[in-house]
């Protein structure tokens, strides 16, 4: 089914946010789980997590960082423009209940799939630390939503134009693991380096850590295997049987090794459209 | 013509493009019979009596009916004969197993060769469609009961195209966002072209049928959802939309696709015709498939397709064994598949950047017949060795895709997870649940789902005129 962009904004040099008429997707959908797009004929299916959705109004929304071709494509269409393809919700909710202190952890563009699970959270009763981080400051987005359902907040950048100084992991070590606070749970979502390096600190202090990973994927239904990942040993695919998984059980080299199988395509595809973009107008 | 003369024409050989060319285009393969070729091969037909043929498939088409029609130039009224009882004659002519079915019975197979009756059915659908005679059947007034069917593959096609007829109200919901299940993202351009089956879906779609595509249910809306929505009865053919991999170390490596990945790539999303279309897919240059059947020969002859120097088929017991269509191994040979029969894989062989460059395999010798009836075969001590590749696709078989069965309640499955349904009906352990195809026999044939629908189709016809 296609689904019209009933507004769009940019949130940052490369990050936009979009809000889709989906009234179906919007009453089912629950946190942690994604959607598939298609923008024209010969477009790729784009899986991009739901950030946010109103069952009232019937409205999903999505946050995309253009990466290449296809979100390159998606960034350039407007309010009252249509995606060709919507499908959703995919992937499996988070499980949401009351554990105590939680951290909620998102870096980069990994900021949008990260509040509306800490949204959950907070509405579950947990006490919320939220950490959200970025290389620099302009980079950092949903500032005040992230603030707004959490008990505690910090920002970093990696180059300390705001707040903390360093990558979230560090934050999250030296704030709170190092002094003592006991956590119960955390979730941390973002680029794959930034997602190892979180875990890696966490299972120092045995903190149970999920983590959403972003694989390839084609028909996101469990039909393909192309994002399949390994967990604990074990082949697991993302798309039925995560997006979340623990963390401490991820084969994140795997993971990054998979990432790159296309990087050639992708960068080629991307600048013939950044070159027909900025020459003769687009496709 | 008399009987004496009639005996002796020979098989009319299918004129196809030549192996080294067609290697390299997606291009149909065959290129299907001239009009007069067509008559030709119908004279062949003896017309028995009691024709074995028609035992011989699943939806019991009249065959010696619909190749009289042929034999006398009445190639419309011969397609609108095999259409009484087969919907997808176009699809069935192509793909269907006629040497394992109809053509198998035939008496004339018995001293010569048998009628070969599937590329007269591929005539007579390719020659209506061409002719723009294809008539959309009346259909009669709706009954005012709603049925949704979930899987838009063959045998949800062949529900919904009895079901309409048949004056209800018939709703297909396809979880991605083409219509027409394995015959789009499985069965590769060349062995099944995809304007034949948007045609047939449109045949479906302008007798009523409504088809919402991008819909996943279990996802959406589960089963019992759709009861609440209106639906009176549901017909489950989700097909075998699991992959299956061998859980030999390496799999993961870049550059192993499952067979339903590579195929989907480049039938569904075209990744053949990157970058005009933007799925990338991996254009390996030594491939080895693993597997023996049709998803084997599909992906292997992508392979060579993309460009690859050498495609290996990889199989673990002998040619006699393999379940392929013997058309599609032979073509396979022809366009230079270079097949290592009695060869199992061990172990994948990466390189430090996460890519495979090598399979070891084992040769392998026939041993006592396993349950399937075929030999089993066993490995050779010692006869370990590494074929170089850069690509390989896991074609062992598919299994049943979770997400109908672990959303709906009440809805029995076998151990593998497949839906439990009676063979006669598709009745399944939920009342107005029926279920057939792959989903229901685990991964079979196009020609097998239909012949589930058509009896699902009668069962929901008699299950909703009883009903209260």
């Amino acid at each position: 089914m296609s689904a019209k962009i009933l507004a769009k904004e940019q949130l940052s040099e490369n990050v936009f946010k979009m809000v889709l008429d989906a009234p179906k997707i919007a009453q089912k959908r629950k946190a942690g789980q994604f959607v598939v797009i298609r923008i024209h004929e010969e477009g790729e299916r784009v899986p991009l997590t739901i950030a946010d959705a109103d069952a009232a109004k019937g409205t999903v929304t999505i946050i995309f960082q253009v990466v290449g071709k296809s979100t390159g494509q998606l960034s350039d269409l407007n309010a009252g423009e249509e995606l060709l393809d919507l499908v959703g919700p995919l992937g499996k909710a988070t499980h949401i209940e009351k554990v105590g202190t939680v951290a909620c952890i998102g870096g980069g563009v990994g900021i949008a799939p990260v509040y509306p699970i800490t949204q959950a959270l907070k509405n579950a009763g947990n006490h919320v630390i939220s950490i959200i981080g970025a290389r620099t400051k302009d980079l950092i987005f949903m500032e005040d939503e992230m603030k707004a359902v959490s008990d505690e907040f910090i920002v970093t950048t990696d180059d300390g134009t705001y707040g903390f100084h360093g990558f979230v992991s560090q934050a999250l070590e030296n704030k709170y693991l190092m002094p003592g606070t006991k956590i119960d749970m955390v979730v941390a979502i973002g680029p794959v380096p930034m997602m190892r390096a979180v875990c890696d600190t966490t299972k120092k202090y045995d903190v149970k850590t999920f983590v959403s990973l972003n694989s390839i994927m084609v028909d996101a239904t469990g039909m393909c295997g192309a994002c399949r990942v390994s967990v604990g040993g074990k082949t697991r695919f993302v798309c039925v049987d995560g997006p979340e998984f623990d963390g401490h059980q991820v084969d994140f080299r795997e993971l990054m090794d998979r990432q790159k199988i296309y990087l050639p395509e992708e960068k080629d595809c991307y600048d013939h459209y950044c070159s027909c973009k900025h020459g003769k107008g687009g496709r | 013509m008399d009987m004496k003369d009639r005996m002796k024409i020979p098989r009319q050989p299918m004129p196809e493009q030549e192996a080294k060319v067609r290697a390299r285009n997606f291009d149909e393969v065959p290129l299907g019979y001239t009009p007069e070729m067509a008559k030709t091969e119908a004279l062949r037909c003896i017309q028995c009596k009691n024709p074995a043929c028609v035992q011989g498939c699943p939806v019991q088409v009249d065959i010696p009916g619909f190749i009289t029609l042929v034999s006398e130039g009445d190639f419309i009224g011969a397609a609108k004969k095999i259409k009484e009882t087969n919907a997808l004659p176009a699809v069935c002519g192509r793909v269907c197993p006629q040497e394992a079915q109809c053509e198998q019975l035939c008496v004339r197979g018995k001293k010569a060769e048998p009628v070969a009756i599937g590329r007269l059915e591929r005539f007579v659908a390719d020659f209506e469609r061409a002719a723009g005679e294809v008539s959309i059947p009346q259909i009669p007034a709706s009954r005012g009961k709603k049925v949704a069917v979930v899987g838009s593959g063959p045998s949800g096609l062949t529900v919904a195209g009895d079901l309409i007829q048949l004056g209800y109200e018939v709703t297909i919901f396809e979880a991605l966002h083409k219509p027409g299940g394995v015959l789009v993202y499985g069965i590769p351009e060349f062995r099944l072209p995809k304007a034949i089956v948007a045609a047939e879906v449109d045949y479906l779609s302008k007798m009523g049928v409504k088809i919402e595509t991008s819909n996943v249910i279990g996802k959406i809306a589960t089963v019992d959802e759709l009861f609440e929505e209106g639906y009176d009865a549901v017909y489950l053919g989700t097909g075998a939309g699991l992959p299956t991999f061998m859980n030999i170390p390496g799999e993961n490596l870049n550059g192993v696709y499952s067979a339903n990945e590579y195929l989907t790539r480049s039938n569904l999303m075209k990744a053949y015709k990157f970058p005009e279309y933007d799925t990338p897919i991996v254009k390996g240059k030594n491939v080895a498939v693993i597997g023996g059947g049709n998803v084997a020969m599909d992906s292997a002859r992508t392979a060579m397709r993309l460009g690859a120097d050498h495609v290996y088929l990889v199989y673990r017991r002998s040619r006699a064994e393999m379940p392929a269509r013997i058309e599609e191994i032979h073509h396979a040979e022809e366009e230079g598949i270079e097949f290592h029969l009695l060869t199992n894989p061990i172990r994948y062989i990466g390189n430090d950047k996460g890519w495979v460059v090598g399979i070891e395999c084992l040769r392998m010798e026939l041993g006592e017949p396993d349950d399937s009836g075929r030999r089993r075969p066993v490995p050779i001590k010692g006869s370990e060795y590494v074929i170089d590749i850069d690509t390989a696709v896991v074609a062992i078989g598919a299994g049943a895709n979770p997400l109908v069965q672990s959303t709906t309640p009440g809805l029995d499955t076998n151990k593998w997870n497949y839906i439990i349904a009676d063979e006669a009906t598709g009745q399944t352990s939920r009342e107005g649940v029926f279920a057939g195809g792959d989903i229901v026999t685990g991964a079979a044939t196009v020609i097998l789902a239909m012949g589930a629908g058509r009896n699902a189709a009668t069962a929901i016809h008699q299950y909703l005129m009883t009903k209260k």
